[in-house]
């Protein structure tokens, strides 16, 4: 018997005779005797833990991993520093065995978070009401997109090839089954082709959507964005890294009507890439069109506080085809962590790790160009990431960096064919003096 | 408990709980860096708190929560069982936690045979050729499943085919992830046994048809019978059949999806394959699907040559992507640790326990609680309050009275089609103690209703807040805190 | 079954009061009822033409969200703000709290309406 089926075959012997069965396969009699799965299950024979935890320790060190690396790579997903208290507190199992809070009365601790989660993302944001979290940044955006042509009814959006490459896909996909038509528009500089942008929004745009710091690295004009965006009656919607907000304008300060992002960078661990947390903002008069879950606070008879599930109607299991989306939970124990980082990094400790970033890869940056090796692309500010073009292929690049462990930056050529030969490399306040010499040194050597 | 504050009510001005180093390259100054107008002139109203403020908090809300592992958790339809503590271990390990999903393919092959060997392992499990990984939940798996669907019949000249059809027992998510894809839904009504009825499905089945959407067993917990004359009613007007992996604790190694005529399937590893639910996520709604449909899975998928695991990209029909990277890896990897603990026959246990624990419940409850279809049922069963309801108690009543025994009360008021409806799924992680002593509770709650209605009626009496007026905070909605709240 | 005299009854549950060449139109005491406590209304917007059958607005509670169909065609010329900040007034009174005036253009679509003899016998039918 399994360590996790607790009932001896005594008892489930028991069980049956007391509702009047002999065997247990009687309980299937109404399974139809085709369609009955006959065989044996092509699977494993069961492991101990002992041998669970060997083999999982195996296939896992035939990854080579960041304690064992040092990271350049971003591109969407970051080495940021992740507090010891998360793992902590997210390993409570009140936390991470319970589901979504159907039951408010027991459920009190993920509301009152949600809760506490979406007025951060408020104030990160500059925006009125936040939902409690979507899959990740890339479907935030996408139903960001889609909330927009509902509010609007139109059906054309604009995405500047700025936007991470992924989340463009992602978006796409949503769209070819709405109906709704993607049109990109290019980049001078790094930066969103505005003139092109400017030409390009119509009366049929619903929302133009703008990622900032973007894919390269560099810091976008959101509020020139939403000025060419709100002259046609378009949404501009926000796509952003929370962990920039501590010390960048609040894109809510710049005219945005949706912010949406990926918050893996606020105390989420990379885990090749998932799970990781979207979030969703707006300004509060879409907030009857927005998807995903909203908590409110409440009162019960006796005058306590307390936190529901509320404006509820919008959600599939009342509107049904008619709801604003079908998501029915939300990345609850990311949205947690998030939570807990921002309340441990405060906005002084938040804003810190802001200017890292800024100076630790402008320092990168410098000593990379001072090698001769490389070349500047882009003259725009940037916040954590950078581009340079390399005189050596990337592959090659990034192959021999691995050889002294080092994990180089993203082949920018894998996506974009015009910048072929450039290199996307992330500084996080992680990294130190000597890591970022080190590498700068092993660069040139190539 | 007393109140606990929120955390913006907490602290004082310049408590922080963060540690970093000092800068430690030559200071440039971040004004000199960015142009002043992109710079933040006031700070977000972040707390301020020092570390032990912030574990006491979070530790106090937590224990604001009931979890799995505080007590009996039947929520129907959302399969609470155990969450094995070496799954949260192993998925934890550098080597998978501390990986970048933009890695170089050779430095992270442990990752993609993890995959690689789940995709085959879901497969054989369900019936089906492939598995994608990439869906974020269940709700996400569905909208993945139609697209795959939709971009199946327009790549053969049938744009026409625009109709989901949904029982009407279904879960609100099917009708909205079809509508999410751009068809349109029609219902179809169950039968007096609980099974979808042969013959409206037959009037709505046609030229327009895209597919069905099912979960067998059925939101009742009822076996649909008729799955194999259902499947060919579909078939043969052109459509596809979709399987709602929502109810798979009841079949692994009993029936299979592909086995029952299903063409599309995903699966919540959160449910069935004993990943946490985490509050509400994150989950996996991984998605399998029959041959012919494998060109249109979401990209990439992982393949094997030359004994290196590489991500295909290069697959044209794919309907793309949806989602970033490659799916929840973090989840998948628990999951993962589970079919290998449970090894084939350890799942066909689960789900021959499973069965068994709903029917001793039903069984036994039977005798206090209306059961509007009494047959054997698979891993969960509907029972109603309506005779409780001449009483004027109703099943959120006994929902909230549960709570004061410690119990997580069944899912309530779903399927739509059985008034007052409780829905309780015991799963196979429970033990014959835990479910006479809820068998006992349940007793009692039924006398309670006789004698003391308002008893029922007030409850609960035992949690950190009362019944909450859902009322009033929908009507004066707050949904953050404020500053000048304080 | 509380109803009121003078009021024109849809089968979707709404209520007609007719002054002049404009209609008022609300929801019945039976639908608030089934509804609960109601605490939203989405209202349509003034000038808005519509035909009988189409939706007028929303009311939502809490577990629930109902369509309001406009039992009458023609075109919104006012819509009772109130409700905006006070939806549980059609909880209070229903026969008070109407939702929208439209001006008629079609006077003898009232006649497909039942008077509260009929809607009250319609009401217990439908149980």
């Amino acid at each position: 018997m399994s360590r996790y089926i607790p009932n001896t075959y005594v008892q489930q012997k028991e069980m049956l005779e007391e509702m009047g069965f002999k065997d247990i396969n009687e309980l299937f009699d109404d399974v139809p005797g085709d369609i009955r799965f006959k065989g044996r299950l092509e699977l494993p024979a069961a492991m101990s833990e002992i041998e669970l935890v060997k083999h999982m320790q195996w296939v896992a060190s035939q990854n080579k991993n960041l304690d064992e690396y040092i990271c350049f790579l971003g591109a969407g997903a970051y080495d940021h520093y992740v507090p010891a208290v998360i793992k902590s507190l997210l390993s409570r199992q009140e936390f991470y065995t319970a589901y979504t809070p159907y039951q408010p009365e027991i459920s009190q601790g993920t509301l009152q978070a949600i809760f506490e989660y979406q007025t951060m993302i408020c104030e990160l944001t500059g925006m009125d009401v936040a939902n409690a979290s979507m899959y990740d940044g890339a479907t935030a955006l996408a139903e960001a997109i889609t909330m927009a042509c509902r509010v609007t009814g139109r059906n054309q959006v604009i995405i500047p090839r700025t936007l991470h490459p992924e989340s463009r896909q992602v978006v796409k996909t949503y769209a070819k089954f709405n109906d709704i038509t993607v049109q990109e528009v290019g980049f001078e500089d790094g930066q969103t082709d505005f003139e092109g942008l400017y030409r390009m929004v119509s009366e049929g745009t619903a929302a133009v959507a703008v990622q900032n710091p973007n894919f390269f690295g560099v810091i976008e004009d959101i509020r020139q964005a939403a000025e060419i965006a709100h002259g046609k009656g378009a949404l501009l919607i926000a796509y952003v890294d929370p962990i920039s907000l501590g010390i960048l304008k609040s894109p809510g300060e710049l005219g945005a009507d949706i912010v949406v992002g990926e918050g893996q960078s606020l105390g989420g661990a990379l885990s090749f890439g998932g799970p990781y947390l979207g979030f969703f903002a707006a300004r509060k008069d879409f907030l009857r069109k927005m998807p995903g879950r909203i908590a409110g606070q409440t009162w019960d008879s006796s005058g306590r506080r307390g936190f529901v599930l509320t404006v509820q109607t919008r959600e599939q299991h009342i509107r049904r085809e008619k709801a604003t989306s079908n998501i029915c939970s939300n990345q609850a124990l990311n949205a947690l962590a998030a939570t807990i980082y921002l309340a441990a990094m405060g906005p002084e400790g938040l804003k810190k790790v802001g200017e890292h970033c800024i100076e630790k890869s402008h320092y990168a940056y410098e000593k990379l160009l001072e090698t001769g090796r490389f070349s500047c692309c882009f003259k725009a500010s940037f916040f954590k990431e950078f581009v340079l073009r390399s005189a050596v292929p990337i592959e090659k690049l990034n192959g021999k960096l691995l050889e002294d462990k080092i994990i180089g930056g993203y082949d920018l050529g894998a996506s974009y064919p015009e910048l072929a030969g450039t290199w996307l490399v992330a500084v996080t306040e992680k990294r130190t003096r000597e890591e970022i010499d080190m590498f700068v040194r092993k660069a040139r050597a190539i | 408990m007393r109140e606990e504050k929120l955390i913006f009510e907490m602290g004082t001005k310049g408590r922080t709980a963060y540690s970093l180093p000092d800068l430690d390259v030559p200071r440039k100054g971040v004004e000199n860096l960015i142009a002043s107008e992109y710079l933040r002139e006031t700070a977000p109203a972040l707390p301020e708190v020092s570390e032990p403020e912030v574990v006491r908090h979070f530790t106090r809300l937590s224990q604001k929560n009931h979890g799995v592992d505080s007590g009996f958790y039947p929520l129907g339809s959302c399969t609470m069982k155990y969450n094995p503590k070496v799954n949260e271990y192993v998925s934890d390990i550098s080597g998978f936690a501390r990986v970048h999903p933009y890695q170089h393919e050779g430095t992270v092959q442990g990752c993609l045979r993890l995959m690689y060997e789940m995709d085959k392992m879901l497969s054989e499990i369900t019936g089906m050729a492939r598995v994608s990984l990439q869906p974020a939940a269940g709700a996400h798996g569905e909208m993945t499943g139609l697209m795959i669907i939709r971009a199946y019949h327009e790549h053969r000249g049938q744009k026409h085919r625009k109709k989901i059809i949904v029982p009407d027992s279904a879960h609100g998510t099917n009708p909205a992830s079809a509508a999410m894809v751009g068809f349109e839904v029609v219902e179809v009504k169950s039968d007096e046994k609980g099974n979808v009825d042969i013959e409206e499905l037959k009037s709505v089945a046609g030229e327009d048809t895209a597919g069905l959407m099912l979960t067998n067993p059925n939101t009742l917990g009822l076996f649909e019978t008729n799955i194999t004359k259902i499947a060919d009613i579909i078939h043969s007007a052109g459509g596809l059949l979709y399987y709602d992996g929502a109810n798979a604790n009841a079949i692994l190694g009993i029936s299979r999806p592909g086995d029952m005529g299903f063409d599309v399937v995903h699966l919540n590893l959160h449910k069935t394959f004993s990943a946490p639910h985490g509050g509400g996520g994150p989950g996996a709604g991984p998605v399998g699907v029959k041959k012919e449909l494998v060109p249109f899975l979401p990209v990439p998928v992982v393949e094997l040559k030359d004994e290196s695991y590489y991500l295909d990209y290069d697959r044209p029909l794919s309907i793309g992507k949806v989602k970033s990277f490659y799916g929840n890896f973090g989840v998948i990897a628990k999951a993962y640790a589970y079919i290998l603990s449970m090894g084939q026959e350890g799942l066909k246990k689960a789900s021959q326990t499973a069965v068994l624990n709903a029917n001793y419940l039903m069984k036994k409850l039977k005798e206090y609680f209306h059961l509007p279809y009494d047959r054997t049922c698979k891993h969960e069963f509907v029972i109603s309050a309506q005779r409780q309801k001449e009483k004027g108690v109703s099943a959120l009543d006994i929902a909230k009275r549960l709570l004061d025994f410690g119990v997580h009360p069944p899912t309530i008021y779903f399927p739509l089609i059985v008034r007052e409806a409780m829905m309780i799924e015991p799963t196979e992680t429970e033990t014959k103690e835990a479910l006479n002593e809820f068998i006992e509770i349940m007793r009692e709650i039924a006398e309670e209703a006789e004698t003391e209605p308002e008893k029922v009626k007030g409850a609960p009496y035992s949690t950190v807040v009362g019944r909450l007026d859902e009322a009033r905070a929908a009507r004066n909605l707050v949904l953050r805190w404020k500053k000048e709240d304080k | 079954m509380n109803m009121e005299k003078g009021l024109k009854y849809s089968k979707d549950h709404e209520w007609v009061r007719v002054e002049g060449n404009v209609a008022y139109v609300g929801i019945t005491n039976y639908a608030q009822l089934a509804l609960g406590d109601i605490v939203f209304v989405e209202l349509p917007e003034v000038g808005k033409l519509l035909k009988s059958g189409d939706v007028l607005g929303v009311v939502e509670s809490v577990k629930a969200a109902s369509d309001i169909y406009t039992p009458v065609s023609g075109k919104v010329v006012k819509v009772n703000e109130g409700l905006a900040g006070a939806p549980e007034e059609i909880n209070r009174q229903p026969y008070e709290s109407w939702i929208a005036a439209i001006e008629l253009s079609d006077a003898s679509e009232l006649e497909n309406l039942m008077d509260e003899e009929q809607y009250g016998r319609f009401c217990v039918k439908e149980g």
